[in-house]
């Protein structure tokens, strides 16, 4: 269905329901979420160095796909100190890709600021058995007995699931990785930083080449640094990058090995009137995604996200306001920090909806056919398992409605970061400081949202039935 | 701790069994690399029945392991019984084939290939085909990339039917979702052509050939380039232009500059294979092209291979193209922008002299090594340096000594110090080439410099290029140039130029002889012994240990002795220790000179 989630924004009433919550040891908060490509993996990665994979559980109820459970949780970055420049590298987790499905086991590529890792996540389900010179519990035998050569046998246990570090790539970036991104070729993948982009072969660890470098000769000339990168999903040859100064650039890997000439950069004009000492930092893309059919990119700045079509350079083809009413609360935003958020965006799996946090553990979605927008809340008070979203309202000036919230009562310290949409189905995962938020449309488990019984019943996002423990 | 009872013999291999499944990577290591002998001892029945279900469940293990076992299981056909039984090593060495690890992969497709040799021709059909078409059909890529390199083998061997169903499934991985089975297809596509009949390979390979050759994803591209070489190679001249030839005129025109580049890497290949027709017709052209890319890492490619596309060019029409066709682009690339493309000619431009002759070269050649010598990039300078032997031979150096000079004291006197230290491995080959008189007059004088240099690596460089340099030009020239030179040294003020000069005749001393040792350079050192630095001190006792051999029995007892053990008793740890050693070895060498003398 080209427009899957077109049905619940054609009615006014309700909007999503919803589902349910994971609950962190407060320690960590989660900084970043990523579905695998079938969807039935989900993998969060933490500040302390984390990586939680939960896997989905068969269809069970007529109504309800699958709950997320915990599948494996392994500690993928250590802190560290690099000696040489006196700093303190933190463990926490900055992006998480998952690999294209090689063989049962399944591979991500997990970095902090400075190291990317591989790791394996597999299933084990025998266990050899028999010694020949210590008994089953590890006691040596009475060598005397040994007469006969025995060769261990394969029992079946119970399912282990393991995660084992495959390669380390390390030492290649002077800036904090902002970003990892799988090659279309499945054999390469990108590393960027602050101020460059590095190509690396998923099988070699000790070298990488330098695709895009920004580093002027001077420092002080520094002008602008790299805020994402991403590959295009079909098209090997072509990655994107956007950098603080509110531009997206795509690169063509065939015309050069050097990628430092864009073949396109994708700038809207500034709008003069506008223009203030905030504008540039606002301007700045915190998030890139293209779009699965590969046709559109979608930016995320501070106050809005923005639909490209790699067609046309010059404007966005659309434009969504997040929270438009904080234009007049920058000055504030930018005293306590939270100008410099940095915000992440999402496709659902058809391309037709986007989604994107903001404050007050608000976040919001916005449907391309219709124009319509919503915005939800994942808070631990309203999200009761598959109860149903009610859609909140910020007002500027005085309040409309009983569940009206106003500007200024905004918790900035609330935000949602960090969003992921599944590949296919109608399934957000949704990460607010340590919890993690996963919503279902709950009456749409093969995602038929515009059957005729459907259209007449609002679609509902529901919290899952049972939550699993963290 | 070998069992007293029990039966002594099993005791080794029940440990080796054992550790098949230890904690510790290294032993279960140790003990897959000594699976023969475990199977040895087991038999082959028990081998069959027992080790090999079991290994075949293994694959949960580390990548070092499975990539040894992998290898081991491809000489194991004795181990299970003999051709006859070589069949049930087929299961391990599957499941090994789908390992994500792609060394384990290659490893077990390798073994795979070995013993299939091993299959009589209705094992191949009945097992080892099967196994290639489960793995052709597998639900991960894995398996499928691991089938790609198993067609080639078993081709030859089966009947009809069984060749179309494997050229059948040859097919559909060329068309595989998954780019990782295409490229795996597309690096196999040559090997696969050469096992199949011409006409199969026209009907066949070329259709397929065309395809992955305009694939969407150019790391398949590139791989296809290969192909068409090995696919060039087993054509018939005629066939050629019509069933190749677009396509790899396509290639070296490819949007992507991997594909180009790939191209120009593969030029001689593709040059052998296609005959001079062709390559006067279209390879010329399109070499000229490569020369001209616009991205540097093609042209590099390229340029490298300026000297043997020169080469192979056919006899008759070799002069005409390289000066009305190659040259020029040969002159353009001089003065790349890219030092890279410049150092890659620089390497290889030299040769184009033994080709073109002693006119050619001096017209036109040599101009452009004036120019490469000039470079701003050392690198290229010293590309032309190290070839100078090829020009030597057709023109003599001489033409080249006015600019070679000046270069050579740049590189001589660069701020990096890998620069210079490139530079003096060549002096001793150029001064062979130069002469000594040319030497003397002007390279002598850097040679020394070298000596004081303030890196160490420098210094130590520029001691043994001295010790080449005595080869070369003799004793009696060592002693008029550089032995005064060097002594003089011995009293400079700084301490590690007074080292210098204990290295430099630790060097020299054999070379010049057992004269200008002792009669020159024994007293200095003998007068260092009294140097204030210790350093200097417990060199002298090194220094005096190491020209020991070449002095007389008399010198080293009159002279030597006392001085060495007035140095073992001197107040620093490691002079003290120095002087012993070196008191020690010289009684040892100088008992022998006695007793050989009577």
């Amino acid at each position: 269905s080209e427009h899957a989630c077109a049905g619940f924004y054609q009615n006014k009433k309700t909007f999503f329901s919803f589902f349910f919550i994971l609950v962190c040891d407060p320690a960590d908060v989660i900084s970043t979420v990523e579905f695998n490509q079938t969807g039935e993996f989900l993998a969060t990665g933490d500040k302390g160095g984390r990586v939680v994979i939960f896997q989905r559980e068969p269809q069970s109820h007529r109504h309800f796909i699958g709950e997320y459970n915990v599948y494996s949780t392994f500690q993928s970055h250590e802190p560290e100190f690099d000696y040489l420049k006196s700093l303190e590298i933190e463990e926490r987790i900055n992006k998480i890709r998952w690999l294209p499905l090689h063989n049962p086991a399944h591979f991500l590529l997990a970095t902090n600021d400075k190291t990317i890792k591989l790791w394996k996540v597999s299933e084990r389900d025998k266990r050899a058995e028999g010694y020949n010179l210590r008994d089953e519990e590890g006691r040596l035998k009475d060598l005397s007995t040994v007469t006969t050569l025995q060769v261990p046998v394969l029992r079946p246990m119970d399912l282990l699931v393991e995660a084992s570090p495959r390669r380390v790539f390390a030492n290649a970036h002077a800036y904090h990785i902002n970003s990892i991104s799988v090659n279309s070729d499945c054999e390469t993948y990108l590393s960027a930083d602050d101020l460059r982009i590095n190509l690396w072969n998923l099988n070699i660890t000790d070298r990488s080449f330098n695709i895009v470098d920004l580093k002027p000769e001077n420092m002080e000339d520094l002008s602008e640094v790299i805020t994402v990168a991403e590959f295009h999903p079909h098209h090997c040859h072509l990655l994107a990058f956007s950098s603080s100064t509110g531009t997206t650039r795509l690169c063509d890997m065939r015309a050069s090995a050097l990628c430092d000439q864009h073949a396109k950069l994708f700038e809207e004009a500034a709008d003069p009137s506008h223009r203030s000492f905030f504008s540039e930092i606002v301007s700045s893309v915190s998030d890139v995604k293209f779009s699965h059919s590969g046709r559109y990119l979608l930016t995320r700045d501070y106050l809005t996200v923005k639909v490209w079509d790699l067609n046309m350079e010059n404007k966005p083809v659309e434009t969504y306001q997040v929270h438009d009413y904080l234009r007049t609360k920058l000055c504030s935003l930018y005293e306590s920090d939270c100008i410099f958020d940095k915000f992440e965006c999402a496709w659902n799996g058809t391309d037709s909806v986007i989604m994107t946090g903001a404050y007050n553990n608000y976040f919001r979605m916005f449907d391309r056919a219709s124009l319509r927008d919503v915005t939800l809340e994942a808070s631990r008070e309203v999200c009761k398992r598959r109860a149903v979203l009610q859609p909140r309202r910020v007002c500027v000036g005085k309040k409309q409605k009983e569940t009206d919230v106003s500007v200024d009562s905004l918790d900035f310290r609330k935000k949602i970061l960090h969003t992921a949409w599944h590949p296919k189905e109608n399934i957000i995962a949704i990460a607010a400081s340590n919890n993690l938020y996963i919503f279902q449309d709950r009456l749409t488990p093969n995602g038929h949202h515009n059957t005729p019984e459907i259209q007449s019943a609002p679609p509902k996002w529901q919290t899952q039935p049972n939550p699993p423990t963290y | 701790m070998a069992g007293a009872e029990g039966d002594d013999s099993l005791y080794p291999i029940a440990v080796l069994i054992d550790e098949l499944r230890n904690e510790d990577v290294q032993l279960r290591l140790n003990s897959i690399k000594k699976l023969s002998t475990i199977a040895l001892a087991l038999g082959v029945e028990r081998t069959r029945t027992e080790l090999l279900p079991f290994l075949t469940d293994t694959i949960y293990d580390e990548d070092e392991v499975l990539l040894a076992l992998a290898e081991q299981l491809g000489s194991f056909t004795v181990l299970v019984g003999g051709p006859e039984f070589v069949h049930c090593l087929l299961p391990p060495l599957e499941s090994l084939a789908t390992v994500e690890e792609t060394v384990v992969r290659d490893k077990a497709v390798e073994s795979l290939q070995k013993i299939s040799q091993e299959h009589s021709p209705v094992d191949l059909e009945v097992h080892f085909v099967p196994l290639v078409k489960r793995l052709a059909s597998g639900d991960w890529f894995t398996s499928r990339t691991s089938a790609c390199g198993l067609f080639s083998v078993c081709y030859p061997r089966v009947s009809s039917t069984v060749k179309a169903e494997i050229r059948q499934h040859f097919r559909t991985l060329c068309s595989d979702d998954t780019p990782m089975v295409r490229r795996a297809a597309s690096s196999k596509l040559g090997e696969f052509a050469k096992v199949l009949e011409l006409d199969y390979v026209k009907s066949d390979i070329i259709p397929l050939f065309t395809a992955l050759a305009s694939d969407e994803q150019d790391s398949v591209r590139l791989l296809a380039v290969e192909a068409g070489v090995s696919i060039a190679t087993l054509l018939p001249q005629e066939d050629l232009e019509d069933l190749v030839m677009p396509t790899l005129r396509q290639a070296a025109e490819d949007k992507s500059w991997r594909v180009r580049y790939m191209v120009a890497d593969k030029f001689s290949e593709l040059q052998k294979a296609v005959g001079p027709e062709i390559t006067k017709n279209d390879l010329v052209p399109a070499f000229q092209n490569l020369l001209k890319d616009c991205e540097a890492e093609v042209r590099t490619a390229a340029a490298n291979k300026v000297k043997v596309f020169c080469e192979s060019l056919p006899e008759d029409s070799r002069e005409t193209i390289i000066m009305t066709h190659i040259l020029p682009c040969v002159k353009e690339l001089v003065s790349d922008t890219n030092q890279h493309v410049k150092s890659a000619l620089a390497s290889v431009i030299m040769g184009l002299s033994t080709i073109l002759g002693k006119d050619n070269t001096v017209e036109h050649l040599l101009p452009l090594f004036l120019v490469q010598l000039k470079d701003e990039y050392p690198e290229v300078r010293l590309n032309i340096i190290s070839n100078l032997d090829c020009v030597n031979e057709v023109i003599g150096i001489r033409q080249l000594s006015q600019s070679l000079l000046p270069a050579i004291v740049e590189l001589a006197e660069d701020a990096k110090w890998r620069v210079r230290l490139a530079i003096i491995e060549y002096m001793p080959l150029l001064a062979g080439q130069l002469g000594v008189e040319f030497f003397d007059e002007k390279l002598n004088s850097l040679c020394m410099a070298w000596l004081i240099d303030h890196v160490y690596a420098i210094r130590e460089a520029a001691t043994c290029n001295l010790m080449k340099l005595v080869e070369k030009f003799g004793a009696e020239w060592a002693q008029n140039t550089i032995v005064p030179k060097v002594l003089g040294m011995a009293n400079d003020s700084n301490y590690l130029h007074r080292m210098t000069t204990l290295f430099c005749i630790n060097a020299l001393s054999e070379v010049c002889g057992q004269e200008i040792t002792t009669k020159h350079m024994l007293p200095v050192v003998l007068k260092m012994s009294t140097d204030q630095v210790a350093n200097v001190r417990f060199n002298v006792a090194r220094c005096l240990q190491k020209i020991g051999p070449v002095l007389d029995s008399s010198a080293l007892q009159a002279d030597v002795k006392p001085v060495l053990e007035k140095l073992a008793t001197d107040q620093d740890m490691d002079v003290k220790y120095f002087a012993l050693e070196a008191i020690s070895v010289i009684t040892l060498i100088n008992g022998h000179t006695v007793y050989d003398s009577m």
